[in-house]
This record gives C-alpha cells, sequence and structure tokens, in this order.
C-alpha cells in the first residue's frame, strides 16, 4: 500500500499553484496527482516521495490535509489489463472509490493507484490473481 | 476588591432614580444652553428644559440618531469650546462622514471608571496583569479598556492588535492575566496558541471580549480554549466607548452604567417606550457628559433590559446581550437576518465561529452565500462527504433563519480580519 496526500481545494485562482509550488520549494517531488472537483471545491490527492513531509509542509502552511492508504496496482501493457483489474474488485465486490495513474512506469509497467474501503484486502486480492503490486520502494515513495 | 465603585454600584433604586432626576435636568440644560442642534429639535417637538423635571419626562425629548451625527460633522454637537477638550475619538465611517466624539477631562475620567468597573466586575485588581488587545487610535477599544486597567492599578500592556506572535509571547513572559480584544481576535489567538503549543505557558484567568457581536456558545468555546472566565463588556462611541454596560461574575447580562448612562428600550416602529423586560431598541442618554452630551440616542441594538435583583449586588439594570443590531441586520429576500444566528448555526454543528456572509442581488433576487472555514476534523478525502457536509448545514441555516443559503467551504484563515475584527457580512446589493 501507499500514502495518499488529500488536500482541500477552494476553486480560487492560483491555490493549486500555491500548493504545488510550497512543495517544490520544500524538495517534495509528486508522483501522481488527481483532482476531483465540483463548481465550489475540490480535493487535490497526490502520492509523493515522502508524505510525512508532505504532511508537516502543508499543514504549517495552512492548507488542510488528510493522509490515507491506497493500493497501487500494475497494469501490464495489453488490452483489456485494466478491465481485468476493475472485473476481479467488481467480483469481490470491492468498490472502487476513484483511480488514476502514477506518472512513471517501471520496466514498461504502468501503475494505478486504486482508491478501494480496505486498501489491504485488495492488494491481496490482486496479488492471489497474478496482478503485481507495486511496492514503495519500485515507485521511489514512502 | 469586588466592587470598583460600590457605592454608585450597589446604590439602593430609589436613590438612583433621585439621583438620575437631578443629573439629567442639568444633562438637559447643558444641551440647550450650548447646543443650538439639540435646543432646535427640542423647539421643534416643543419641549422646554422646564418641562424635564426627572427621567420619567425623558419620553418628551426627541430621539438622536447617527444620521443627526454625521450631519452635525466635525463639531456640531460639542457642547464646550474645543480649549475645554482633551481627546477626540471616533467611529469606524464605513458609509459617509464619520462621527466624531470630543472628551474633556472629566469625560475622560468618566469613561475610565466604567471600564475599571468592568475589569474589576471580571476579576481584576492591581495584582494583574492586563494585555489591551483592542486596537488603539480613534477606535475607543484600546485606549477605553487601557486607560480602566491603569486606572485599576493593573500591570497594563498597550499591546492593540495584530502581531500574534509578539502577543503570545508577552502573555507568556510577562504573565498576562487579562485579556481585552474583541471576540473574534481572541479566537484567533486561542487558534494560533493551539498551533504553535504555546498553552502551556500562558496563564490568563480572564478575558474582557466586546465591541462586536458574539454568542453564548463563542463565550463557552473561549472558556474553555484559553482556561479562562469570559466576559462580555458593551459600549459605544457615541456614548464615550466601551464600558457602557458589564458584566459581573453571575454572566448574566450586563449591568449598565446607569449613573452616567440612562437606558430605555423602544418598539423601533412605533418609537413608543417599552417596558423593562420587553424586548426592542435600545435607547441612550447621557447623564454628566461635559463635551458630547447625548440625549436618547438610538443604537440600533435590539435587546431587553432587567431589573431582577442580581446575586452580585449590583442594583444597575441589566441589558441582554444584543440579540442583533439593526445596523448588522440584512434583509435577505425579505427575511430578517442577524450575523449571529449564522454563527449559532456554525457552532452548534461543530464548525469554527469563522463565516463570512455574502449577500448579492442576481437578477432581482438576492443571493445569500455563506463562506465557512474547513477545520482539519471536519476534512474528509470524498467530495461526497463535503458535499453532505454543505447539505447539512443549509437544512440547519434554514431551520434557524426561514430562508435557504447556499454553504460554501473555504480554507482555514482565509476569510479576511481587518484590525483584528472579521468581516462578518459582504452586501454586494446596490440600492
Ligand atoms: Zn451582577
Amino acid at each position: 500500500m501507499i500514502n495518499q496526500i488529500s488536500v482541500f481545494l477552494e476553486n480560487r485562482a492560483g491555490q493549486l499553484a500555491d500548493i504545488t509550488g510550497t512543495l517544490a520549494e520544500n524538495g517534495i517531488d509528486i508522483r501522481a496527482l488527481n483532482i476531483a472537483e465540483t463548481s465550489d471545491y475540490g480535493v487535490m490527492r497526490i502520492i509523493t516521495n515522502d508524505s510525512e513531509k508532505t504532511m508537516e509542509i502543508l499543514n504549517g502552511a495552512g492548507f488542510i490535509a488528510s493522509e490515507t492508504k491506497a493500493a497501487a496496482v500494475a497494469v501490464p501493457d495489453h488490452p483489456g489489463a485494466l478491465a481485468e483489474v476493475l472485473k476481479y474488485l467488481a467480483e469481490a465486490s470491492m468498490d472502487v472509490e476513484y483511480m488514476y495513474s502514477i506518472f512513471s512506469q517501471l520496466e514498461g509497467r504502468a501503475f494505478m493507484v486504486i482508491k478501494v474501503k480496505d486498501a489491504a484486502a485488495a492488494e491481496k486480492l490482486l496479488s492471489e490473481k497474478g496482478i503485481y503490486i507495486a511496492k514503495q520502494e519500485d515507485l521511489d515513495v514512502r | 476588591m469586588k466592587y470598583y465603585q460600590e457605592t454608585a454600584e450597589c446604590m439602593p433604586r430609589e436613590e438612583l432614580k433621585k439621583l438620575q432626576d437631578e443629573k439629567l435636568v442639568k444633562q438637559i440644560k447643558h444641551v440647550w444652553e450650548h447646543v443650538p442642534y439639540y435646543r432646535k429639535k427640542m423647539e421643534e417637538a416643543g419641549v422646554t428644559p422646564d418641562d424635564i423635571k426627572g427621567t420619567d419626562d425623558l419620553y418628551r425629548l426627541p430621539f438622536t440618531s447617527k444620521a443627526d451625527l454625521r450631519d452635525s460633522y466635525p463639531d456640531g454637537l460639542l457642547a464646550v469650546p474645543k480649549s475645554e477638550c482633551v481627546r477626540l475619538h471616533s467611529t469606524s465611517g464605513t458609509t459617509g462622514k464619520r462621527v466624531l466624539v470630543y472628551y474633556t477631562r472629566n469625560d475622560i475620567d468618566l469613561w475610565e471608571d466604567c471600564c475599571a468597573r468592568a475589569l474589576t466586575a471580571a476579576g481584576a485588581d492591581e495584582n494583574d496583569v492586563c494585555q489591551v488587545a483592542y486596537g488603539y487610535g480613534l477606535f475607543t477599544g484600546g485606549f477605553g479598556l487601557h486607560g480602566g486597567s491603569q486606572k485599576l492599578g493593573c500591570l497594563t500592556i498597550p499591546m492593540s492588535s495584530g502581531n500574534t506572535d509578539r502577543q503570545l509571547q508577552f502573555m507568556a513572559d510577562l504573565g498576562t492575566t487579562i485579556l481585552c480584544c474583541t471576540p473574534s481576535y481572541a479566537q484567533y489567538l486561542a487558534e494560533s496558541m493551539e498551533e504553535k503549543g504555546a498553552g502551556g505557558d500562558i496563564h490568563l484567568k480572564a478575558g474582557v471580549f466586546g465591541a462586536e457581536a458574539w454568542s453564548e456558545e463563542m463565550r463557552k468555546d473561549l472558556e474553555k480554549r484559553l482556561g479562562i472566565k469570559a466576559f462580555d463588556i458593551y459600549g459605544l462611541t457615541e456614548l464615550s466607548g466601551p464600558g457602557v454596560a458589564y458584566e459581573c461574575e453571575m454572566q448574566q447580562g450586563m449591568h449598565i452604567n446607569e449613573d452616567h448612562f440612562y437606558a430605555e428600550t423602544i418598539d423601533p416602529n412605533t418609537l413608543e417606550p417599552l417596558p423593562v423586560g420587553r424586548e426592542g431598541e435600545l435607547v441612550f442618554t447621557s447623564l454628566d457628559k461635559e463635551a458630547f452630551p447625548i440625549i436618547r440616542y438610538r443604537t440600533r441594538d435590539i435587546c431587553e433590559l432587567s431589573a431582577e435583583p442580581c446575586a452580585c449586588g449590583r442594583t444597575f439594570l441589566k441589558m441582554c446581550r444584543p440579540r442583533g443590531r439593526s445596523d448588522d441586520m440584512l434583509i435577505i429576500r425579505g427575511v430578517n437576518v442577524f450575523p449571529s444566528q449564522v454563527e449559532t448555526v456554525l457552532l452548534d454543528a461543530g464548525y469554527t465561529s469563522n463565516y463570512q456572509i455574502v449577500v448579492d442581488r442576481v437578477n432581482n433576487t438576492d443571493t445569500f452565500e455563506v463562506l465557512v472555514e474547513m477545520t482539519p476534523e471536519m476534512f474528509s478525502d470524498s467530495l461526497g462527504r463535503i458535499t453532505e457536509m454543505e447539505k447539512d448545514l443549509v437544512v440547519r441555516l434554514k431551520d434557524m433563519l426561514g430562508i435557504q443559503a447556499k454553504v460554501r467551504m473555504v480554507t482555514p484563515k482565509s476569510i479576511v480580519r481587518s484590525e483584528g475584527k472579521a468581516v462578518r457580512v459582504i452586501d454586494k446589493r446596490k440600492y
């Protein structure tokens, strides 16, 4: 499992630039990013090279952030691979709340961050089905 | 020390009435002789000083409104030569001309007595260290409490508002026991204290908070977070400043300094005086001011007076915390909305009282938006959950106010504070 950080976003011009700028100044690398929004506000989810430090920086700068666990799953590079992963989860009645991809690839494999209620259970299930689960080292995150 | 001026504060009611009658007769003569503006208004109403034999005749006198004060800018209501004045203060004139208020040496003395009474009622004496974090300047908050605190013999720290780090530093290093500021600034200080983990070095025992509307919920919140007893203080620059009324240890309404200010409540529509105990607009008459006497001043504050004997021993009438201010009162889609009601809803639902109301008119319909600061405890990763929170607040606001609001969550500390006073209402409607 990997640590995901969610940040509350007001739909105000420049706020996203503020956050990413603050992180960059402090040497934080963003490995994956996803934004969900309504017309009034949004939630930014990020995977970074150092989640603990990221939380400290964001809290210190007055942003509202929380940390959760998510599954990081390798999706083989062939048609229908993602559909297969999702089918396994659906069969086990594990609802996918949202998912997004990780920027870098490893040995030709693309990785997805998948958010379900119980990340550990999802990883175990997919692993049993022969799907590769990324380790923190694979992605250089913690 | 329990009272600052026991003879006055605990005077038997009959004696107080006699004192008020005597003072009022003199005060009316004073304005008749020295303020042409008041004289003209009295003449128009067909009243002369001879008609005023005591407070029972007060109803015959015309009211004074904020507009009267503005019209008299800069010195139309001044009742003594300027050479006798030693100080000037002013209301924060957000619209139009400011109201300038003058003080003689005796006026300052009287005002500082009132503030010293308030601080004493909050438990202060000469052993206390009193940090005055109201703004200093034309605003009366800083100088009023400063004067009262110094008169009482407290070690008085004239911090003014702002510079939060230094406020906390001084509280810790100087052992501040009494904090005087606006309730919203007290809340800001509490937040900063929690963030910095500075609470352990700070040993406040009481807070004297005023100059803006706050609620019982906010009192509880401040008392818990700052480890103090929080006292309300009431005043208007037009009357002198803070200290017109003050809370005692019973914390159930504010005693009015009736030896200096005569209070009435009136029906704001018919302008008829109401009996004590009935809710109405508060009207004050100064009884012994020299430079800037004021007759039947309509405060726009809606509240009620209480004549119930108070366990603290003071005999002065008490006023409740104003339910709202007609200056603050917003009429949105025909419904009266007081910002304090919005605050009550937010605190009940577990939010902080940092909010802002934005009213506008789009296509001839009033829009009513409430911005609420998100808190770390309330934040959820799920958009759906945040939307539910907003919906829940909309329902709660509708229950309280009877109209539909749009609620929007914003990041903490993003709501503008000006000179320590939170900007609660932005009304963009053009009339
Ligand atoms: Zn009392």
